[in-house]
């Protein structure tokens, strides 16, 4: 731990809280507090098995079944047998090596990065790793989250360390109030735009600001989820009293005078007031309009009024040459208004917006109206699921005539067969364009849950404000 | 691991941006066991068509690209996901270098973990492959030792970082390096222990 007296910042004094070996090359050996695994673990556990070796922190490991779950039915006897053997698998290993696992019958299911701050198992000040990408998401508590692959999931199984080098740090501060209907996935698309979908790569983000302060922690998961789609290696928010009142009385965090000591040492992590990054950007909140994507990365988004950009007249060869291959697959035209593009069919969910308040946004919409298409509304985790049916919000779902299935990944990325058919196109509240992604051939249209909802009852990208005049 | 000096071989041009994730293997392969070779499933999506057919406009299914040990591309290769299946299905094909100007944080460090080299050029370089590979160069050779790339009568360095080079240069593995520093491990423990009492999962409560 260093003792300097420099200033530092939040990803500084929790980076440094971990470092157990520096080497003179700078790479550092992390201790890591909490270890996700889902069902694409096996092949860290198959090189553990190959090594013979023991899981080092049983207690520090969490198993979830998310990825695969079968959201419509949840009797295994009845998929694909592919499919429940990833299940059967990550049940193998971790009865094997006695991880608590949260399995699809468990009251606590759900996707991970629900279900970790849901529990209370994602705390300020912690290092968090799982071998999905989206782990930023547990970022917006102040803890350095971070996605991993297989090589070092069994490196993290084996020893409960990691190798890093140090990321540079970028904050990102967004000041001001935000226009009414617009949410956090708006800010976060809105800064992949900005600065591309590789823009933070090689930095850790912090976000900061007036409109950050605002945001609720749902805002803050959503926004910290959409880090790696910058090229971010994590995201940060610090954290405060909205942290701290969200953690009470969670299953796993701390209780009681143990709860107050940790507050103490979480509201200390906050960047010293001078400490100094190596990028810094800035936006303004008023300017963020509701903001879709039209192409096959998460930095083709534009505000809704906007139109299909033309490949004629981009910077440069190599953005010229993304625009047509894009527009091509997305079976666009240059000059198209958004607001005309039709859409085949809706998913609401995902890690990056899956939980209460998403659901409860989307409903503000649908109440009392149909959509004129098909589409999935999955709650991100059994107990999301359950207070959504205490609200009713499952019933102005069902009444639009979406389908209410149970938690999982699902249509994100389409592991547990909740496909996008071939040429439909989607609009989606998840955090991946790519081509292909929802399914051979689907066409994915990123937006926030109140946008998807809109175009579920047009049947095209819309305008959601309009569409909630007179509504709460 | 092997080790990775000097590579003389053939190249492949795949003059695309953001090669994400989901192109290098798309996700219903990732069940399969890595017993079977992710080889085949490599850009599967972009170099066959519906019914399985290879697509002949596709670099990797032209005659003369065939034996390709060495990619090049262009910016933000390997973003999206941390899936570790994509290197493999890279490296199960046999590439064993990807040249571009940028890569995917965690792409490539899962790439170093796998032996298979994320050599960075600048863009004004990576075009000039590109270009001189369209124009039918094809025999290549990537010294990670000096960080040169050199294809007909073009040089040019490359970035790696530093750490990153020793150990593909050497064929290490990440975790006997760990395994040397027990002690330290266990000294650290202790002391957080007492420092960030907070930092144990608690237990929930009627568990």
């Amino acid at each position: 731990m260093t003792g300097s007296a420099s200033p530092r910042t939040l990803f500084d004094k929790v980076w440094d809280a971990h470092v157990v070996v520096q080497r003179e090359d700078g790479q550092c050996l992390l201790w890591i507090d909490r270890h996700f695994l889902h069902e694409g673990s096996f092949h860290a556990f198959d090189k553990l098995a190959a090594r013979g070796a023991e899981l080092a922190r049983p207690d520090l490991t969490f198993g979830i079944e998310d990825h695969y779950v079968p959201t419509r039915e949840r009797d295994l006897d009845r998929i694909d047998p592919a499919i429940r053997g990833m299940i059967v698998q990550l049940r193998g290993n971790a009865g094997r090596h006695r991880l608590r696992l949260f399995g699809l019958d468990d009251p606590g299911q759900g996707i991970v990065h629900v279900v970790g701050p849901e529990q209370g198992l994602t705390l300020p000040g912690l290092t968090m790793v799982c071998g999905d990408s989206h782990t930023a998401t547990h970022g917006a508590f102040g803890a350095l989250a971070f996605g991993i692959g297989a090589s070092e999931v069994a490196h993290v199984l084996m020893t409960q360390t990691l190798w890093q080098k140090r990321p540079k740090r970028l904050r990102i501060t967004v000041d001001g109030a935000l226009a009414p209907g617009i949410a956090a996935k708006d800010i976060a698309l809105s800064i992949i735009a900005a600065i591309g979908a590789d823009g933070a790569a090689g930095h850790a983000i912090e976000y900061a600001g007036s409109t950050i302060r605002a945001l609720s922690m749902e805002g803050r998961l959503t926004l910290c989820n959409l880090s790696i789609e910058a090229g971010g290696r994590c995201g940060m928010v610090a954290p405060d009293e909205t942290t701290l009142a969200y953690l009470r009385g969670r299953p796993y965090a701390p209780r009681d005078a143990a709860f107050d000591r940790a507050a103490a040492d979480w509201l200390a992590l906050a960047s010293d007031g001078d400490a100094i990054f190596d990028r810094e950007i800035a936006l303004d909140a008023g300017r963020i309009a509701p903001t879709v994507t039209w192409g096959t990365s998460p930095e083709d988004a534009l505000p809704i009024t906007m139109s299909v950009p033309d490949p004629e007249r981009a910077g440069d060869e190599g953005r010229a040459a993304h625009i047509r291959e894009a527009l091509a697959y997305m079976g666009l035209r240059p000059g198209q208004r958004l607001e005309d593009v039709t859409i085949d069919r809706v998913f609401i969910g995902s890690c990056t917006n899956s939980r209460i308040e998403d659901l409860r946004a989307a409903a503000a919409i649908l109440a009392g109206r149909k959509a004129r298409v098909p589409g999935l509304v999955s709650p991100g985790s059994a107990q999301v699921k359950r207070q959504a049916e205490e609200e009713g919000l499952d019933r102005i779902f069902t009444e639009a005539g979406l389908d209410w299935v149970a938690a999982g990944c699902s249509m994100c990325v389409g592991m547990n067969g909740d496909l996008v058919p071939p040429g439909e196109r989607c609009a989606s509240t998840t955090n991946r364009n790519f081509r292909g992604r929802q399914g051979p051939g689907s066409r994915t249209h990123l937006m926030s849950p109140a946008m998807a909802a809109a175009a579920a009852v047009t049947g095209r990208l819309t305008d959601m404000r309009p569409l909630m005049q007179g509504r709460g | 691991m092997q080790a990775f000096t000097r590579l003389s071989g053939r190249a492949c041009p795949l003059p695309l941006t953001g090669v994400d994730t989901d192109q290098l293997i798309p996700a219903r392969f990732m069940k399969r066991s890595r017993a079977e070779g992710y080889g085949g499933y490599l850009l599967h999506d972009l170099r066959f068509d519906a019914a399985g057919e290879p697509l002949p406009g596709f670099a990797l299914n032209q005659p003369e690209r065939q034996g390709a040990e060495v990619l090049v591309s262009r910016r933000n290769f390997g973003s999206g996901s941390s899936r570790e299946a994509a290197v493999y299905a890279l490296v199960d094909y046999g590439f064993r270098c990807v040249v571009a100007p940028s890569f995917g944080d965690i792409f490539a460090a899962n790439a170093v973990n796998n032996g298979l080299l994320p050599a960075q050029v600048s863009d004004e370089d990576g075009e000039a492959l590109l270009a001189a590979l369209a124009e039918g160069a094809r025999d290549i050779v990537v010294d990670l030792a000096e960080q040169r790339i050199i294809l007909g009568n073009l040089s040019c360095g490359f970035a790696i970082d530093p750490v990153w080079r020793t150990k593909l240069l050497h064929g290490w593995d990440d975790i006997d390096l760990t395994l040397s520093h027990v002690q330290a491990i266990a000294d650290f423990v202790a002391a957080d222990r007492e420092r960030r009492s907070w930092a144990q999962p608690g237990r929930p409560e009627g568990a």
